[in-house]
């Protein structure tokens, strides 16, 4: 029996962007909220509390990036082709906040400036985030594996919701990481900004997963297939009862749950969206078999990511235990 | 004369001006960090404080370049798809791959162990803390292996057969370890040593000048010149090797940096100086010495070389540009012998950290690392022009289906937010180098913050020697 080797690929991607949603998406979400939180104090420490593990964090997203490269190219190629001008942004979004880490802290008079580059570099790399996703979801034009757009593709009223949904998304994922990591006067307002974002991202849900079915009737007849449905259906149902999860910690003063419930919520969201259009890499034109790089290609790396990635892991976990518990303003190395 | 970029010209312009820009951090990191693991090293072996305060004060250079790094690395990840999808399509089977474990053993090693490095002295015990020292250390070369690998791979290809106009690996033995990789993969190494080496020097001697300077100042300023005094020898010796593998597998490269046009029967001059003018075939204003063209590149007197004129003309690389940055590699090369050689002439007479005019020398060689690195990777990258997979593919064939517009607005983006991220950065990082070490409060294993009041380098050095003195 020989390993389908571009399934193996796919879950091994699929898992690497999950992992990075969750991961960077928590940290690109404080810097989402990091307007409703003008005092100093409170941004040291949102600050601190993702200093240790943020680069590791977008480290997944340049996996996710290499993995489609090695795995599947053209589906490379085709979806970073189709989306150009958002990347770029992302990109630029991304140096910004990224230095924003390194030189808020040596930084005095200009101090502000940089606080201003981690919101706004961090909005722009989650709204081009989330119109590159909605781009995927509704389909790069591709002729003999080649892109074949016009490079605008990416600006559609639903990609643009798909940016706005992100946006959400990240900053519910935030809201719940930092109420594990704060106390007191931070931490009571934290609980009461995750109530309407539970709710508002169940909303964008909901709308993306209406839209996309009224767009693409094949994801539709999938979703309502007699077969598929009641396999299918848990999806909403957990969807609300993690809601209700959320809900109930932020009453009860509970400090972990939020942010478990939030991840809850993504999990639920992203299997949705790969129940949506699996086998399909490029929604409507490109399965994963048609878009596989060689045999060869594909195994040699697998042998890396079998081998690494539980590793990885081990020591990604290490680090995060080592930094476990509440922050505090001083826990900062400048 | 106009100028009317093509999509090509504008694509390889945003690749030199983003890769130049990312090249720098790199660099720095990797050379700090293996100096940041002897340090850390050296102060639990003999728990004395000055090796702690070179720690803390060097690992602050290193985090704010390393972070730096990080973020310019990603866009250039991603550059391969965005404006290079034409080479992602051809050559992907074989560099995603290598990008791959890039990520796998390296990035997430030294993301994973940064955290604890630098925020965890309370967190984890002191050999557990070296442990990750090392960790990030061993993530930068890895790196560099596997980066290195892959460059030299589109400069010496092999282990591949080409099926359906794509390139699909056959030994992936042969892919990684291919004929220029490990001079490349030495010559790389040291020079960013030498890099790390030359910014600790000068560092230091510009505190040594401003009298008063710490034990830690002295003994990072000896170091480092211990270090270039075996860097620069042994770099010119493998860079002397890289060259003799070049000769064999891109021999219009060589001529090109000789700016060589013809071929010579019985022993090859060596231009010293001169214009190679691309148009008339020729370098003007040449001045030739004899044979030892031949002596060096061949270690015989009558070797043959090469000329430009032997390959097509479409398949030249440009000796107009070539010829002057590798000369500026090497004259700076020489310059870095010099400065360990007088390093340790002074260290005899005990006059090392005396002698004013030598330390202003060493200040003034601190970026030349970086710009001998910068030359250098000038050299080999327009030297294997045109192509980008040597032999097998044009550069010019190797750009995506993105319009002029795009990658001209892309471009100027980058240009904006690069000169404002990265000069807000190396402006911290000089403004650090001159703040200087702290002193270390014992059982508290962070230093000691600055004076508050102090926003500039020299207040901020004079204000800690009347507190300490």
């Amino acid at each position: 029996m020989t390993i389908d080797l571009p399934t193996v690929w796919a879950l091994v991607i699929a898992l690497g962007v999950l992992i990075y949603v969750v991961l960077d998406g928590f940290d690109l979400g404080i810097g989402l909220l990091y307007p409703l939180f003008p005092r100093e104090h409170d941004r040291q420490l949102m600050m601190h509390s993702v200093a240790p593990v943020w680069d590791g964090n977008e480290t997944w997203m340049v996996l996710g990036g290499a993995g489609l490269y090695a795995a599947f190219p053209s589906v490379y190629g085709g979806l970073l082709s189709a989306t150009y001008l958002p990347l770029v942004l992302m990109l630029c979004g991304l140096i910004f906040r990224g230095a924003a880490f390194e030189l808020r802290a040596k930084a005095q008079r200009t101090r502000h400036a940089w606080d201003v580059a981690f919101m706004g570099g961090s909005a722009l790399a989650t709204f081009c985030q989330g119109m590159v996703l909605g781009t995927l979801l509704q389909g790069i034009p591709m002729s003999a594996g080649r892109y074949a757009g016009n490079g605008m593709e990416w600006l559609s009223p639903f990609s643009l919701f798909c940016g706005l949904g992100l946006c959400v998304t990240y900053a519910c994922l935030g809201c719940g990481w930092l109420i594990g990591k704060t106390e007191g006067d931070l931490q009571r307002k934290l609980y009461a900004l995750i109530r309407p974002l539970a709710v508002l991202l169940l909303g964008v849900i909901a709308v993306v997963t209406v839209w996309t079915m009224l767009a693409q009737p094949q994801v539709a007849a999938r979703w309502f297939d007699k077969d598929n449905f009641f396999y299918f259906l848990p999806v909403p149902a957990l969807l609300v009862l993690a809601v209700a999860m959320i809900f109930r910690a932020s009453k009860r003063g509970l400090d972990r749950q939020p942010f478990a419930g939030a991840i809850a919520i993504v999990f639920l969201g992203f299997s949705g969206l790969m129940l949506s259009i699996f086998p399909y890499i490029l929604p409507g034109s490109l399965d994963i078999w048609q878009a596989s790089s060689p045999r060869s290609s594909q195994a040699f790396a697998l042998v890396g990511v079998v081998l690494v990635l539980p590793v990885i892991l081990a020591y990604t976990a290490l680090s995060y235990w080592v930094f476990r518990g509440k922050v505090s303003t001083d826990g900062g190395y400048h | 004369m106009t100028f009317s970029p093509s999509a090509l010209d504008l694509a390889r312009f945003q690749f030199a001006f983003t890769v130049s820009f990312h090249i720098i951090f790199p660099a720095i990191s990797i050379g700090l960090a293996s100096f940041l693991m002897v340090l850390e090293g050296a102060w639990l072996k003999t728990r004395r404080d000055v090796y702690r305060e070179m720690y803390f004060f060097w690992s602050k250079v290193f985090a704010l370049s390393f972070g730096l790094g990080v973020v310019s690395g990603v866009v250039m990840s991603y550059q391969f798809g965005t404006n290079w999808a034409g080479f992602a399509d051809y050559a992907g089977a074989v560099t995603g791959p290598l990008l791959t474990y890039e990520v796998l053993t390296a990035f997430f090693l030294e993301a994973g162990f940064l955290g604890i490095m630098l925020f965890g002295w309370r967190k984890v015990s002191p050999k557990a803390h070296f442990g990750a020292t090392i960790m990030v250390a061993l993530g930068t070369l890895i790196s560099m292996f596997w980066i290195l690998s892959s460059n030299s791979w589109m400069q010496t290809p092999q282990g591949v057969s080409i099926q359906d106009g794509r390139i699909v690996p056959e030994d992936w033995w042969q892919i990684v370890f291919n004929p220029s990789f490990p001079y490349r993969l030495a010559h790389m190494g040291l020079a960013a040593f030498l890099v790390a080496a030359l910014i600790v020097c000068a560092g230091s001697a510009w505190h040594l000048l401003r009298k008063g300077a710490r034990e830690s100042v002295r003994r990072a300023f000896s170091l480092s010149l211990w270090a270039l005094l075996v860097l620069a020898p042994l770099q010119i010796v493998v860079g002397d090797a890289h060259g003799l593998n070049t000769l064999k597998y891109q021999p219009a490269k060589i001529a090109a940096i000789e700016g060589l046009w013809e071929t010579h029967e019985d022993g090859t001059p060596l231009n010293l100086f001169g214009i190679p003018d691309m148009a008339r075939e020729e370098t003007r204003y040449a001045l030739e010495v004899p044979r030892l063209g031949s002596l060096i590149l061949t270690h015989s007197w009558d070797g043959k070389i090469e000329g430009l004129k032997s390959f097509a003309p479409e398949d030249r690389p440009n000796s107009t540009i070539v010829f002057w940055s590798f000369r500026i590699m090497v004259g700076l090369g020489m310059l870095m012998l010099l400065l360990a050689l007088l390093g340790a002439v002074l260290r005899r007479r005990r006059r090392l950290y005396e002698a004013r005019w030598f330390l202003r020398f060493a200040v003034a060689m601190g970026p030349s690392g970086l710009i001998a690195l910068l030359a250098g990777w000038v050299t080999t990258e327009v030297g294997r022009q045109p192509w980008v997979v040597y032999g097998l593919m044009r550069t010019a064939d190797g750009v995506g289906p993105v319009s002029a517009q795009q990658l001209g607005t892309s471009l100027l983006l980058f240009v904006v937010v690069y000169f404002a991220v990265f000069g807000g950065g190396i402006y911290y990082m000089l403004r650090l180098l001159g703040k200087g070490p702290q002193p270390v409060v014992d059982g508290d294993p962070r230093p000691l913050p600055p004076p508050a009041l102090e926003h500039d380098p020299l207040a901020a050095a004079l204000g800690h020697r009347n507190a300490t003195s």
